[in-house]
């Protein structure tokens, strides 16, 4: 058969031609990101001159109390966080849409957010504390613990009635029902005073931001990155369906486990600090998709780079459009998001899959 | 130097599939034909063997050592299986799932591929004829095409023993000649055990070393494809009558028909 064909095989120049420019694609990722940083720190309330605010940056000792409380205390965990946040949305949205074969999948979609809104409703209606001792922190604790514990049913389902995405995916949407069932329930329930707290926090905000959650989002995102990449070719090879990667020698349900515990923490601790954010973890996972295909390597840090400047830029804009204002950020990412995923299920369904 | 499989059974809850299946010494350098109706329980053998699937009973060897201690990465190093579903559509090149057949089993932070795996995949896709389209993405390419890469996954690995599941149901028949062609070469110059199902008793007769004949989870016969193919247990598996002829070109052709009483 050599004989038919030319033997020089131009595909594996083909190939590292394409990773070059994937390798690319995640350095200019890398400097988008940088730039929304840049942009968010820059903006908002204080009408403060781009100049002033990066020399507080660099050089923190030169800058007046007010210059250096609004940047490093307001501006900079807030900016740092929306990174953060996206990252782990976006890393988290990846990783379920790759183990469940399903572009929808998501935090929110499989119930994870919903169950962190329930969490903290308990706190905030009755001031129950699922840990003890968490004191100012009763809310975020509760979410935490709730977010966490939707994912350990998930995944107690699935292995109880076998591992395949479809189980998967069904028990998450139960859980989503139910646990906006129960929101209701304790909305009903509750005062006005109350009802105006949960309704705030399911709108999710980056002003709850602080130096602690950022460091805490950033250790997590430390670890989880090489946790998938690490799993990159594996995962690869589940895109080609579980008996294929079965036939490659890959263990398909517990890597499907894996990934699920490693996803639902990202989406635990990010739903716990700022709230639900939603369509960032299903939009930054499909531009990733668009720019460097299914390869894992590439398409994980890509989805993670996306997304985390998403959020950023999402962030600008929730402080740009009415100066003095900064809008809940859920409410942005949720207006932007909405069209998008339109255009993410028409795409799927012209293309017959 | 053989795979040998001795009392498989496997039943799937209550519905026996395998019961004491036995194939005898499929020796290194034969490429072995599992003919048999659908059902017979063909996928099921190869997922047993592959160790997809734990049988109930049973044990498979290999150069005489069992095969039961491995760990399943272990296995899949030395076995890989080719299943019946090579459609998936996603966007992946044929490039990126031939080299990831060489990659699968790597766990760690090395994720570039060796001068030594490029060197193997280029030299699957010539083999195979796969350079036109080996830069496009499996979703875009028609059947046979994703099934010639899936084939090119298969030969890549390097395994001890290749179990094909219809690996030519695809291909046109220029590309199933090839296909057989180069599996039995492949075979041959790896002294590799190779067992493929098929369901073309012709393309069987003509590419085998040795025929098996499966019916209801048995090895109904087994042996070199000429006298197999003569035998009764044929037209009694497929319930059809078989007429054999050697062509002018010397190669055997088989003519299954339906009998009427």
């Amino acid at each position: 058969m050599a004989a038919v064909m030319p033997a020089t095989v131009p595909a594996a120049a083909d190939y590292r031609r394409r990773n070059a420019r994937r390798l690319q694609l995640v350095l200019f990722g890398l400097l988008a990101l940088t730039f929304a940083l840049a942009l968010d720190v820059s903006i908002g309330p204080g009408n403060l001159p781009l100049a002033d605010v990066l020399r507080t940056l660099l050089d923190p000792q030169s800058a007046t109390p007010r210059l250096s409380v609004i940047v490093w205390d307001l501006r900079l965990p807030i900016a740092l966080m929306a990174l953060a946040v996206g990252a782990m949305l976006g890393l988290s949205g990846a990783g379920m849409q790759t183990i469940l074969s399903n572009p929808l999948a998501d935090p929110f979609t499989l119930g994870v957010s919903a169950a962190a809104t329930v969490g903290a409703s308990v706190a905030i209606v009755f001031g129950w504390s699922i840990v003890p001792g968490a004191g100012p922190f009763i809310v975020t604790a509760n979410a935490f613990v709730f977010a966490l514990g939707a994912s350990l049913i998930l995944f107690f389902m699935t292995k109880l009635r076998g591992v395949s995405a479809e189980t998967m995916i069904l028990v998450g949407i139960a859980l989503l029902f139910t646990c906006n069932a129960i929101t209701a329930l304790l909305q009903y329930r509750s005062n006005e005073v109350q009802l105006t707290q949960i309704v705030f926090w399911s709108l999710g905000s980056l002003a709850r931001a602080t130096w602690t959650k950022v460091g805490v989002a950033a250790l997590l995102i430390a670890l989880a990155l090489p946790f998938f990449l690490m799993r990159g070719w594996a995962l690869t090879a589940l895109r080609l369906g579980d008996e294929r990667a079965e036939s490659l020698g890959i263990r398909v349900d517990r890597l499907r486990l894996e990934i699920l515990i490693a996803t639902s923490l990202l989406a635990a601790v990010s739903v716990s600090f700022v709230g639900g954010i939603g369509f960032i973890g299903l939009v930054g996972p499909h531009i990733a998709r668009l720019l460097v295909g299914e390869d894992q390597r590439f398409f994980l840090p890509v989805a993670t780079l996306a997304s985390a400047t998403l959020l950023s830029l999402a962030s600008s804009l929730s402080k740009a459009i009415t100066p003095g204002v900064i809008y809940p950020i859920g409410i942005i990412t949720a207006l932007i998001g909405v069209p998008f995923f339109f255009s993410l299920v028409m795409s799927i369904r012209s293309r017959g899959a | 130097m053989a795979l040998a499989i001795r009392d498989l059974s496997f039943r799937y809850g209550a519905v026996p599939v395998l019961e004491r299946l036995s194939t005898g010494a499929l020796p290194r350098g034969e490429l072995t034909a599992l003919v048999g109706p659908n059902g017979a329980g063909k996928s099921t053998l190869f997922r047993c063997a592959a160790g997809l699937l734990k049988p109930q009973l049973g044990s498979a060897t290999l150069d005489g050592a069992d095969l039961a201690p491995l760990t399943s990465r272990e296995r899949a190093r030395k076995i890989f299986y080719l299943s019946q579903d090579t459609q998936a559509r996603v966007a992946l090149s044929v490039f990126d799932i031939i080299l990831l057949a060489r990659k699968s089993l790597h766990r760690g932070f090395a994720l570039a591929a060796s001068a030594d795996d490029m060197r193997a995949v280029e030299a699957v896709i010539a083999e195979l004829g796969l350079g036109p389209f080996a830069s496009r993405d499996i979703g875009t390419l028609s059947g046979g095409q994703r099934q010639l890469a899936a084939i090119g996954q298969a030969l890549v690995r390097e395994p001890d023993v290749l179990l094909l599941d219809e690996p030519t149901s695809a291909l046109d028949v220029r590309r199933q000649l090839d296909v057989m062609a180069t599996i039995r070469e492949a075979t041959r110059r790896r002294h590799i055990v190779t067992i493929t199902a098929i369901h073309d008793l012709s393309l069987a007769a003509r590419f085998a070393d040795r025929v098996l004949v499966m019916n209801e989870g048995r090895i109904a016969q087994a042996g070199p494809p000429a006298e197999v193919l003569a035998h009764s247990a044929v037209s009694e598996t497929y319930a059809v009558g078989v007429h054999l002829e050697r062509s002018a070109r010397g190669t055997l052709l088989v003519e299954p028909y339906i009998q009427v009483d």
